[in-house]
C-alpha cells in the first residue's frame, strides 16, 4: 500500500511523518525532478509506505513543490491520502482539503494540534466535520505521539476499502455553481479517458491549468462553451474565475467552521509568539540580535564543539593511520601501493571526514532554528537587503553559513522553496569565503603585510562579498531572468523543536555526506595521489619531485598565471592541490619549497612580490571550491555537466579579478 | 486605500485583490480574497516586508505586491 502526506508547511508534517516511520525512512527522488521526497515503512504496519510530499499551500501547479505534489497524485495513484491539517489554522488548511477533495482519491484527515486547540479552550464537532466534508477525521496531535495508531487504523482502512470521499461538490447555488456544472458535463468524457474526475477536471480548467486543458484535449467548440461559462460567472458574481473559485471554497470552509469548530479564544502560543517577536524582529533589537545568535552558532561550531569533535576524530584517524601504517610496513607491502592507501586513501578521505562533526553540530543548531519557526523571521529581517541581489529573504541563512564551510551552505539550500532561488544561491555560495582559506590569508598576510594583517583579511572578505553582488546581478540579468518567486511566506507561531525531528535531520546529513566522502571525494583522492606520485612513464618519484605528473601539469598551466604575477610551477601546482582541499595550498607550497611547515618571508619572497601576493590572495579567494564542496554542488544541481561549468566559470571570475587587482597594483606603486 | 498603506494595528477588509499570475493566486490560495479582515501587525525593521494578520494566521508580504491589494479600515465600515 502507498500512502501519501499532504499538507500546510508548519503544520506538523514532518512530525507526524517522523512519528509513523521512525528511522524507516530514506530518501527517494521523483523522476524528472530535482525535488526530493521521503520515503518511510510504516512502524507496525507491514506493507505500508508512506511518502512525505512538499508543504504546500494549493494544488496550483505554480510552485514545482505543487506540482510534483499534484502529478505524484494523478499519476502514482497513492491508495490514500493523509492530509494533515493544524487545527489552530483550520479555515486556511481546509483550502487544500478541499482540492485534494476534488481530485477523488481515498482520504483522512488528520487533524494535527488538536492538544494545542483544546488547550485554549476551542474545540471540534469532529463526527460533524467528517459529515460535513464526506471523509474520516481523525484528532491527533503528532508531537505528543498521540491519536496517531487510531489514525493508522483508520488509514489502513480507508485505503483497503478504497473508500472514496462521499462528496466532491463544495459550492451552494449560484453562478460558480452553475458555471463548474455546466463545465462538468463538457469535460466528463475527456476526464474520464486521462482517468481524473470531471469536478476536479472541471475546476482545474476554469482556473487556466495549462497542462490539465492540454491533456483533456478539448476541441475548439467546446473551449468555447468552456468560455461562455465562465464569462457567464465572472459578470454575474463580479469576481473573476480565479477569485471566484477561491471564494466558493473559502466559503464553504467558512460555513463548516461555524458549525463545527469553536475556535481558540487568545491562544496562548500566538500571544507568547508575539512577544517574542517584539525582541526577535523588533525594528533596533532584530538585526543585532541575529548577529548574536549567529555568531553563537559559529562560535560553538567552528572553534568549541564542532571544532573538539573534529579534533577528536582527527585524532583518532591519525591513530588509525599510524596502526595500518605500521601494520603495512611489518607487512611489508609493497611500498606504492603502502602510499596509495596512506597518503591517497587515508589521508584523503581522513581530512574529508574531519569535516563531518562540523556539519553535524552545525546542522544541529540549523536544525533548531528551523524547527522553533526563528528561520522564518531571519527571512522576513533579511528580505530587504537580498531582494537587491534578486534573491529572498530566505536564501540568506545559507550564504552566512558559506562563511564557515560551503559544503553545508549548499546543503542548506535544500530549505528554499524555489529552484531558481535554491540554484542561484548555491552559485553565490562560493563567493563568501570558507574557513577553511584562512590558513592561506594568514600564512600571505603573515608574510608580507605583517602589520596590517586583519584589514587585508577583512578587505579579501568584503572583496569576496562584493564580487557575490556583481556576480548576483549578472546572473539574474543572464542565467536566472525569470522572476523570483514572490516573498508571500507564513509566520508560524515559535513552537518548541522536537529532539527527535531534530536528532533525525542530523543523521540524515551525516550520512549523506558520509557516503559523498567514500564515493567522489574518494576518487578524486586517488587520483591526485596518482597524479603526486608518478611521473610521465610511470615510474614513482618522491613527493615535491619535479618530475611528477601534477608538477609536469603544474609546469603546463603555470604560463596561464603569469599574467598575474605568479608564473611559477610550484605555485601552480599548489593551487592544483587546493582543489582537494583549500589547506593544500599551503602545505604543497611547503614541500614544493622544501621548508616544510615554515613557509615564511624568505621562501614566499623568492616567489612573490607584494603586488602578485596580494593578486594570488584574490585567485584562492574566488577560485573553484573544494572537492567536498563540487561535490555538494553535484548532487544538488544534479547535474555533472553543470557542477564543471560553475567550476570553470569561478576560475575564470578569480583569474579576471585577480589580474584587474595586480594591473591596478602595479599602476598605483 | 491600498494595503501597504493600511496603519499598523487598523483592522481592515479587503474590497479587490489585483495583480496577475502566480502572485495573486497564490494570496487567494493563502485566504486573502475580498471580504476577508486583515491587520498590518509590523513593518519589517528595514522597512520591508510586512507583516500581515489574517483568518488566525500570520503571514509576511512585501509592500509592492500588498499595494495591489485594495482595502478599506473596518472603522469606515
Amino acid at each position: 500500500m502507498l500512502l501519501a502526506l499532504v499538507g500546510n508547511q508548519n503544520c506538523g508534517k514532518t512530525t507526524l511523518f517522523n512519528q509513523l516511520t521512525g528511522s524507516n525512512q530514506h530518501v527517494g527522488n521523483f523522476p524528472g525532478v530535482t525535488i526530493e521526497h521521503k520515503i518511510g515503512q510504516i512502524i507496525g504496519w507491514k506493507n505500508y509506505d508512506l511518502v512525505d510530499l512538499p508543504g504546500i499551500y494549493s494544488i496550483r501547479p505554480y510552485s514545482g513543490e505543487e506540482k510534483v505534489s499534484r502529478d505524484f497524485i494523478i499519476e502514482r495513484k497513492p491508495d490514500a491520502i493523509i492530509n494533515i491539517v493544524d487545527a489552530t489554522n483550520i479555515e486556511r488548511n481546509l483550502y487544500l482539503t478541499l482540492q485534494l477533495i476534488e481530485m477523488g482519491k481515498p482520504m483522512v484527515l488528520a487533524l494535527n494540534m488538536m492538544d494545542e486547540l483544546l488547550g485554549n479552550h476551542g474545540s471540534v464537532d469532529i463526527q460533524k466535520l467528517s459529515d460535513r466534508l464526506g471523509i474520516p477525521v481523525v484528532p491527533i496531535a503528532a508531537a505528543k505521539n498521540d491519536g496517531v495508531d487510531e489514525l493508522m487504523r483508520v488509514v489502513a482502512e480507508t485505503a483497503e476499502n478504497a473508500v472514496k470521499p462521499r462528496r466532491i461538490d463544495f459550492c451552494s447555488a449560484g453562478p460558480v455553481h452553475r458555471c463548474i456544472h455546466t463545465v462538468s458535463h463538457v469535460v466528463e468524457d475527456h476526464a474520464d479517458k486521462i482517468g481524473v474526475p470531471s469536478r476536479f477536471a472541471a475546476t482545474r480548467v476554469i482556473e487556466e491549468d495549462a497542462e490539465i486543458i492540454s491533456a483533456l484535449k478539448l476541441s475548439d467548440n467546446e473551449l468555447e462553451l468552456i468560455g461562455h461559462a465562465v464569462l457567464e460567472m465572472e459578470n454575474e458574481g463580479g469576481l473573476d474565475r480565479n477569485a471566484a473559485l477561491a471564494e466558493m471554497r473559502y466559503r464553504f470552509i467558512e460555513a463548516v467552521c461555524s458549525e463545527c469548530v469553536i475556535k481558540a479564544q487568545e491562544s496562548k502560543e500566538m500571544l507568547c509568539s508575539v512577544k517574542i517577536d517584539k525582541v526577535l524582529t523588533n525594528k533596533y533589537l532584530a538585526i543585532p540580535t541575529f548577529i548574536a545568535i549567529m555568531g553563537f552558532i559559529f562560535w560553538m561550531t567552528f572553534s568549541v564543539l564542532g571544532k573538539w569533535l573534529s579534533d577528536l576524530l582527527a585524532l583518532g584517524i591519525d591513530e588509525v593511520t599510524a596502526l595500518v601504517d605500521n601494520a603495512l610496513t611489518a607487512y611489508g607491502l609493497n611500498p606504492v601501493v603502502h602510499s596509495l592507501v596512506i597518503d591517497g586513501v587515508f589521508a584523503g578521505v581522513g581530512s574529508m571526514l574531519s569535516f563531518l562533526p562540523i556539519i553535524v553540530v552545525l546542522f544541529f543548531f540549523l536544525a533548531i532554528l528551523e524547527d522553533t519557526g526563528y528561520m522564518s523571521r531571519v527571512a522576513f529581517v533579511m528580505d530587504k537587503l537580498l531582494r537587491r541581489i534578486g534573491l529572498s529573504g530566505r536564501s540568506f541563512v545559507p550564504m552566512l553559513i558559506g562563511f564557515g564551510c560551503s559544503v553545508p551552505a549548499i546543503m542548506a539550500t535544500r530549505t528554499l522553496s524555489s529552484e531558481r532561488d535554491r540554484k542561484m544561491t548555491m552559485l553565490l555560495i562560493p563567493f563568501m569565503s570558507c574557513s577553511a582559506k584562512i590558513p592561506i590569508y594568514a600564512v600571505f598576510t603573515a608574510a608580507f603585510f605583517p602589520d596590517h594583517r586583519g584589514l587585508v583579511m577583512t578587505c579579501l572578505y568584503v572583496f569576496g562579498m562584493l564580487v557575490g553582488i556583481i556576480a548576483a546581478k549578472v546572473l539574474s540579468k543572464t542565467a536566472f531572468t525569470g522572476k523570483p518567486v514572490p516573498f508571500v511566506m507564513e509566520l508560524p507561531n515559535y513552537r518548541m523543536p522536537s529532539l527527535k525531528s531534530v536528532l533525525l535531520l542530523m543523521w540524515e546529513k551525516a550520512w549523506d555526506f558520509i557516503r559523498r566522502a567514500f564515493t567522489v571525494i574518494f576518487a578524486a583522492t586517488i587520483v591526485i595521489w596518482f597524479l603526486q606520485h608518478f611521473d610521465v612513464r610511470l615510474n614513482v618519484v618522491g613527493e615535491g619531485s619535479t618530475d611528477s605528473l601534477l608538477a609536469i601539469i603544474g609546469t603546463w598551466i603555470a604560463p596561464v598565471f603569469a599574467p598575474l604575477g605568479f608564473g611559477d610551477w610550484r605555485v601552480a601546482t599548489a593551487l592544483l592541490t587546493g582543489l582537494m582541499a583549500k589547506e593544500a595550498v599551503i602545505s604543497t607550497l611547503g614541500v614544493l619549497m622544501n621548508v616544510g611547515a615554515n613557509l615564511g618571508s624568505a621562501a614566499l619572497g623568492s616567489l612573490f612580490t607584494l603586488p602578485s601576493a596580494v593578486s594570488f590572495l584574490v585567485f584562492c579567494l574566488l577560485y573553484t571550491p573544494c572537492v567536498a564542496a563540487l561535490a555538494a554542488l553535484r548532487r544538488e544541481l544534479g547535474s555533472g555537466v553543470k557542477t564543471v561549468l560553475v567550476m570553470i566559470s569561478q576560475c575564470c571570475v578569480a583569474w579576471l579579478a585577480a589580474f584587474c587587482v595586480y594591473a591596478l597594483i602595479g599602476v598605483i606603486f | 486605500m491600498t494595503l501597504d498603506n493600511l496603519p499598523i494595528g487598523k483592522p481592515a477588509i479587503i474590497l479587490t485583490v489585483g495583480g496577475e499570475g502566480d502572485l495573486r493566486c497564490h494570496l487567494l490560495d493563502m485566504g486573502l480574497i475580498p471580504h476577508t479582515e486583515v491587520t498590518v501587525r509590523k513593518v519589517a525593521p528595514l522597512g520591508d516586508p510586512l507583516e500581515l494578520y489574517l483568518r488566525g494566521y500570520t503571514m509576511t508580504l512585501r509592500k509592492e505586491d500588498a499595494a495591489r491589494i485594495e482595502v478599506r479600515p473596518k472603522e469606515e465600515i
